[in-house]
């Protein structure tokens, strides 16, 4: 279906101030969103943040209340979803139980008047992407959840779209089977050069996976970027909490340096990174992961970390790392992780101890 | 065991109350004093017998084409509407079934006699001079019994159609097919088992239907269950006899063809999963 030549590539999508409302409440209140030709996006966000309604406007299966879609600078409300030409791969497969594996593959070719002959030659060519060669005359009934899901893919991009839509195409599959399949969803998108909008609540997966991750709550994008942005520099208390694990310390301005803040924090000083200056006194809270932080009693201080006093309230071997779970002087819950290694010592619960961690990793969220 | 026993009322009822009858009917067929074969051989070259066995089986044809071609709209509206207006379509649907057969046949007398409401509506708007017959014709029958009948076809199709995972249309959609094209290769096919179904019920129904066509269709249009009835008027227990066998034979041997069908034997069958 591809070869060196192809000039497939993958449409541009632009959603703006997009909203979904049902009677007066908003599932989706007012997205704004650019997503790039051939990129790999992801709507990340826990169920009812409104990524599924999104998804299904840019698919055409809901109306939106307000707001335009484009594709390609072409506007695509008005279109439904017959005329919009783009792959979907649907939650629970969406495969037609009366259809053998050739003829599901081959449908959307069929609605677009292709001869059978070319059909049996892209079907066939599609079954070797997904690795499925030699299924075609089977029912989706006799596959397992995994080659259901493959058949769906190759049926979502035998026609070649330039865009492909995902809505939580592997929620329902067991783990092992979901990182296999993540990885060749990676190669195909790197192997079609088309455009890839991927829905899921799982944000390993869309860590994995995504060239950028728009996180959605309430409704509304919470924040879009890169994977490592999202997850070295969370714009909110959201973010931090829903991408990774955080530890968050209330905290009280002293004193702002350009990006750095420097706070009052449980008697000790303590300097994060902001976005948008805090007035000095305000109340803030500074989020840092729990492998960023380590142990730090025989170290000596310096001006690049942040230290605290802690005493351990929990300690859980983990195998590769040792989980911990510590109170500061105030009650505050921290969680440290520590990579496993003999010659670290363990901390045992009721221990005093010192911590420390990177001011680089130190956000105002 | 348990299973058995709670079953034995009702088999004890049926086989004192339906099996044994239906069997000494069946025996009165092959003669009242002397074994014979003579009643059914005779059945062969009889014209009445032959005419009215047409009949019934092209009736039943009409009917279930008719039910089938009304009620298929009507059980895809059913499943494609909410609330209220799903509610009053279901009502509207199952208000012949609260009805007795008999009221609904003097209704329908009433509508196409010479003055009914039908020849006077078409003679009030000058579309016809004189009015039509449509009372006691073959029409007349068809008419009243598709209407009797029409629950029949709509429910099973409905439940077909409700059985159908609506994210199948969504995709069909997604993947280029017009509302058209996805019905036409997505819903309708799934839906066969539905079809199947009430097409199998309301043929077999429409075999034995006696009181619509006794009071509504044409003298000369008799069924099967009319010559019965005319039979066992005469005292002619072994004709009668006779006649019920071929049309519970009839019957039986729709249902045995129907299960054997690929994909439809399952509509029938309780789902033990």
């Amino acid at each position: 279906m591809r070869d060196g030549t192809s000039t497939t590539h993958g449409a541009a999508v632009a959603l703006t101030a997009l909203e979904k409302r049902y009677d007066s409440v908003a599932a989706v209140a007012g997205v704004s969103l650019d997503i790039r030709s051939g990129e790999f996006l992801t709507l990340l966000g826990p169920s009812g943040s409104g990524k599924t309604t999104t998804l299904m406007m840019i698919a055409g299966f809901e109306m939106p209340t307000a707001g335009d879609i484009a594709i390609d600078g072409q506007s695509v409300v008005g279109l439904p979803p017959y005329k919009r030409n783009i792959g979907m791969v649907f939650q629970n497969y969406a495969l037609f139980p009366h259809l053998t594996v050739t003829d599901n593959i081959g449908f959307p070719l069929k609605q677009r008047g292709v001869s059978r002959a070319e059909r049996s030659k892209l079907v066939g060519e599609a079954l070797d992407l997904v690795h499925l060669p030699g299924y075609g005359n089977r029912y989706p009934r006799q596959l397992s959840g995994g080659q259901q899901q493959r058949v769906a893919l190759a049926r979502a991009i035998v026609f070649q779209p330039r865009l492909l839509l995902m809505d939580e195409p592997l929620g329902a599959l067991d783990k092992q089977l979901r990182e296999n399949l993540q990885l060749e969803m990676r190669r195909l998108h790197a192997d079609l050069g088309i455009t890839f909008i991927y829905v899921t609540h799982d944000q390993e997966e869309a860590l994995t996976m995504s060239d950028r991750i728009a996180v959605m709550n309430e409704g509304k994008v919470a924040q879009v970027g890169r994977p490592e942005e999202l997850y070295d520099r969370p714009a909110s208390r959201f973010v931090a909490g829903f991408i990774g694990e955080s530890n968050f310390l209330p905290a009280v301005v002293r004193d702002v340096d350009g990006e750095t803040v420097v706070a009052d924090c449980q008697g000790a000083v303590v300097r994060g990174l902001c976005r948008k200056p805090p007035d000095s006194g305000q109340s803030i809270v500074l989020s840092t992961r729990p492998e960023r932080m380590r142990f730090a009693d025989e170290e000596r201080s310096d001006s690049a970390s942040n230290r605290l006093r802690v005493t351990v309230s929990e300690a859980v071997f983990a195998g590769e790392r040792c989980r911990y779970l510590l109170r500061t002087a105030d009650g505050t819950s921290i969680v440290l992780k520590e990579p496993s290694s003999a010659t670290v010592r363990r901390r045992s619960v009721g221990e005093q101890a010192e911590v420390a961690w990177p001011v680089a990793d130190t956000i105002l969220v | 065991m348990i299973p058995l026993l709670l079953a034995a009322p009702l088999l004890l009822y049926m086989l004192v109350f339906y099996a044994l009858p239906v069997l000494a009917m069946l025996l009165k067929g092959f003669g009242e004093q002397h074994w014979t074969l003579a009643h059914y051989a005779s059945l062969a070259d009889d014209p009445v017998f032959l005419k009215t066995f047409w009949n019934t089986l092209s009736t039943a044809a009409l009917v279930t084409l008719g039910t089938l071609l009304l009620g298929y709209p009507v059980a895809l509206a059913l499943v494609r509407t909410r609330g209220v207006t799903a509610a009053i379509i279901l009502v509207v649907i199952l208000l012949p079934f609260w009805t007795s057969v008999l009221v609904r046949s003097y209704a329908w007398m009433v509508l196409m006699g010479r003055h009914g409401l039908i020849n006077e509506a078409l003679l009030a708007a000058g579309l016809i001079e004189r009015p039509l017959r449509i009372l006691n014709t073959s029409l007349a029958t068809v008419i009243a019994m598709i209407h009797i009948l029409l629950p029949y076809m709509i429910l099973p199709i409905a439940n077909a159609l409700r059985q159908i995972d609506p994210s199948l249309a969504r995709a069909a959609s997604g993947l280029g097919a017009s509302p058209f094209q996805a019905f036409r290769q997505v819903v309708l096919p799934l839906s066969v088992p539905g079809v199947a179904a009430g097409v199998l019920l309301v043929f077999v129904l429409s075999l034995g239907f006696y009181i619509t066509p006794a009071m509504v269709g044409g003298p000369r249009d008799i069924t099967l269950s009319m010559l019965i009835a005319q039979q066992v008027d005469q005292l002619n227990w072994a004709y009668a006899a006779c006649l019920s066998t071929v049309l519970l034979a009839t019957s039986l041997a729709l249902i045995a063809a129907f299960q054997r069908l690929p994909g439809i034997g399952n509509a029938f069958r309780m789902n033990t999963r």
